[in-house]
């Protein structure tokens, strides 16, 4: 494992609290998952690949603005493992970087309808920007 | 009994009926929400990173005014709950965490993570208790068919949210029998709506809702009640057929009070 991807992993290890080492690949995260089509990379290959430190292609996945933070496989990961607090972590260090913003403020007038909460608004900002 | 209440940005603008349901309704219930000065948003979704602070000092904020207070704090949307709780719970159990929270709140005063965050249900549930709702009910609901929709934040996680089982509750479904109507018990009643992915990826969350209220409808529900203003939005959007309403409707119109909540909230 490069330098490069050791820190990577020590700062995901670290911000999510996750021990990936916990998990058994049983795949019940992923299993349960109600983004799984919609992603490139399921929530057992996030625990999978930050353990083996193959980090970039995670920061590169749209799979990162899918999760819907649900914490379906949280509640039922046997292991305690908690994929989603790995995901968020992966997600905050893409999103943190300059100019790296999912979406941005001027997008949002186009995506208004005259029922739509408040609360997506502010959760979606939550989530795709920093 | 008075108690700090935090409405959320949502219900006071496009739920403004759910909030108004729910303070009408505890009124009835000899309860008074009293809301909190000057809150922020709670930012809608919780962030579960340990060096993620400042994003929720809001919510710090409200639970130090109901601790000021010496209230317990009362939540109705979903969403507020669920990031209220989860903050509380990081405040008790990280101490690196409350440490940071405090150093930005020294200038007016720690928090030390001992107020307690009631849901409105658990309001319901615990403080007044579903028999004495059910003594109060004037137009019970007469056996008509409800299904409840959890949805995920009301539950999960489940050793920080501790409302009820995560993946077999009945807190709502106990309540719907108190004020006269049959809950439907349906598969897919914490399975989540889609959630804000909507703003990116409507298709998605489309799809998510459409299976939920189909799942509802093939158990013969007739109207469907949530406590969640956007996953009303999410399963109301494409649906014709099965009415979404929040839940604090259903108990106004049960205790008698929709009538003049709706007129104070035109």
């Amino acid at each position: 494992m490069s330098q490069q991807n050791n820190n990577l992993k020590e700062e995901l290890i670290r911000i999510s609290g996750v021990n990936p080492k916990k998990c058994m690949r049983c795949g019940k995260c992923s299993a349960t998952c109600p983004a799984y089509e919609e992603m490139e990379y399921h929530p057992h290959e996030f625990v999978v690949m930050v353990e083996n430190g193959n980090i970039e292609p995670l920061l590169n996945t749209e799979s990162l603005y899918r999760c819907l933070t649900c914490f379906a496989c949280v509640e039922r990961c046997p292991r305690g493992v908690e994929p989603a607090k790995l995901v968020e972590a992966v997600r905050l260090v893409a999103t943190r970087r300059q100019g790296a913003n999912h979406m941005k403020a001027d997008d949002v007038p186009a995506k208004l309808d005259e029922d739509l909460p408040q609360q997506a608004i502010v959760s979606a900002f939550r989530k795709y920007t920093k | 009994m008075k108690v700090s209440y935090f409405p959320g940005c949502t219900l006071k603008t496009k739920a403004v009926k759910l909030d108004e349901y729910a303070r009408r309704c505890a009124e009835v219930l000899g309860v008074t929400l009293e809301e909190i000065e000057n809150w922020q948003c709670c930012g809608g979704v919780f962030t579960t990173s340990k060096d993620e602070v400042a994003t929720k000092l809001s919510s710090v904020r409200v639970l130090k005014a109901a601790q000021d207070k010496e209230q317990v704090l009362v939540t109705v949307c979903s969403a507020c709950h669920n990031v209220v709780k989860q903050t509380n719970h990081q405040v008790q159990t990280d101490k690196e965490f409350a440490d940071k929270v405090n150093r930005y709140m020294a200038a007016e005063g720690g928090y030390d993570g001992t107020t307690k965050v009631y849901h409105y249900l658990e309001l319901l549930r615990d403080v007044v208790g579903f028999d004495k709702i059910k003594e109060k009910v004037v137009k019970p609901l007469n056996g008509e068919k409800i299904a409840v929709y959890y949805g995920c934040l009301l539950l999960r996680p489940g050793t920080v949210m501790k409302m009820d089982d995560p993946e077999n509750p009945k807190i709502i479904e106990d309540l719907i029998r108190a004020l006269g109507g049959e809950p439907v018990i349906y598969n897919k009643r914490n399975e989540c709506c889609g959630g804000y992915v909507t703003m990116e990826n409507p298709a998605f969350a489309e799809k998510k809702s459409q299976s939920i209220t189909e799942n509802a409808k093939s158990f013969g529900a007739s109207r469907m009640i949530t406590a969640c203003p956007l996953c009303k939005y999410n399963l109301e959007k494409h649906e014709e057929e099965l009415p979404v309403v929040y839940f604090t409707e259903l108990l106004a119109e049960a205790l008698g009070v929709k009538e003049d909540a709706d007129e104070s909230a035109e």
